[in-house]
């Protein structure tokens, strides 16, 4: 099992706990979760803010009784409210599953200069942010970026070193406007991330 | 709370189903309210989540958290997969109803009603600043940039007092983990 080093902020897991992350953080937040008990044991406590707000709203009129009706539906099948996990497989998290498919290395890639691939990943919903696998040749620097807004990025193969460290499969890099010279890919392995954006890069 | 949902759990009691329909389906609709659905919405996703509730309800057990924690996070996660279309990331693990768990030792069940009565301690003693910012997180379902958009704060300004929040909070744990 790897060891994961780099966590996302707290304000970044609390904003994950309420459910108000932008489309394409909240899919970085789930593939990290995944595989990392630490942040699992922390989303745990924070639910207990959610539970404490919701505890706090002054109720609002509801016209509708207990559906008793559908209760005793629902009864009967059961199994469409079942949940189809999908199990990790390789390199790819579950969550992603759907999106970029099982396999990294049958992923369409888009050359944006010599060494760096990207693959565009479609959202949802509109003004979520932007997301994106991004491909980096062993020993090369990833595209520039500022950090305008805010990037995080999860690392899925290989690894990257930058100024705040060396980053390897599982580890999230969480910044917001603080700028850093763009990190250098794996010099043997190369790295693969995604990376989600407010603004389109 | 968590007892009517227990009876829910282990003999269907639909009398205590009512009960809990009755406190949590109004702080529920008004939960959905301020996420911004309208109200016919609001109160269909308040019926979803408390049959939810019902369907899911011997996945409960007390040692997670409170029933109102529970609650929130089967609203939370329809809010997300109905109302903002986003079910591809929906999968939070950790969400209870996902992970029924084995027998709970009673130590864990107090560990855990410590450490709820903890946080809500921990939250109603924040810093108005720093409150605000919180609930407009988990209430109105804002993201770091539409918080300080709402606030006309940098968006630094907003993170940094969420992160502040998270560990006035956690400072309060520190002992129980």
């Amino acid at each position: 099992m790897m060891k994961i080093m780099h966590h996302p902020k707290p304000e970044s897991l609390m904003s994950c706990s309420a459910g108000s992350m932008p489309e394409a953080f909240a899919a970085i937040m789930a593939s990290h979760i995944e595989i990392c008990p630490a942040c699992r044991k922390d989303l745990a406590w924070l639910e207990h803010v959610g539970g404490a707000l919701l505890e706090s709203l002054s109720p609002a009129h509801v016209s509708c009784p207990a559906p008793v009706m559908a209760m005793r539906a629902g009864e009967a099948g059961d199994d469409q409210y079942n949940v189809d996990i999908t199990q990790p497989v390789g390199d790819v998290p579950s969550p992603l599953v759907q999106a970029v498919g099982r396999d990294l290395d049958s992923i369409n890639w888009t050359p944006v200069r010599p060494g760096v691939w990207e693959h565009q990943i479609a959202l949802k919903t509109r003004d979520r942010g932007h997301l994106r696998l991004t491909k980096v040749a062993p020993g090369q620097t990833f595209p520039e970026h500022r950090h305008r807004s805010s990037i995080i990025a999860l690392v899925l193969r290989g690894s990257w070193r930058g100024a705040s460290g060396h980053y390897q499969a599982g580890d999230v890099a969480d910044f917001g406007e603080e700028t850093e010279h763009p990190p250098i890919a794996d010099p043997d392995y190369g790295c693969i991330c995604l990376i989600a954006t407010d603004e389109r890069p | 709370m968590a007892e009517l949902l227990q009876r829910v759990a282990d003999s269907g009691d639909i009398e205590a189903f009512r009960t809990l329909f009755r406190d949590y389906a109004p702080r529920v609709k008004s939960y959905m309210l301020r996420q911004g659905a309208d109200p016919t919405t609001a109160e269909e996703l308040a019926q979803e989540t408390l049959l939810t509730v019902w369907r899911k309800a011997h996945l409960y057990s007390g040692d997670k958290a409170s029933a109102t924690t529970w609650i929130f996070t089967i609203a939370r996660n329809l809010r997300i997969d109905k109302f903002r279309r986003e079910s591809m990331w929906v999968a939070l693990p950790n969400s209870y109803d996902e992970e029924p768990s084995t027998e709970a030792l009673p130590d864990e069940v107090l560990a855990e009603a410590e450490r709820k009565a903890r946080v809500r301690r921990a939250l109603s003693t924040l810093p108005p600043n720093l409150y605000e910012v919180v609930a407009l997180s988990y209430i109105e379902g804002l993201s770091h940039s539409q918080i300080a958009e709402r606030l006309g704060l940098p968006i630094g300004t907003v993170k940094s007092r969420m992160r502040h929040a998270y560990y006035v909070i956690r400072e309060t744990l520190k002992d129980l983990k």
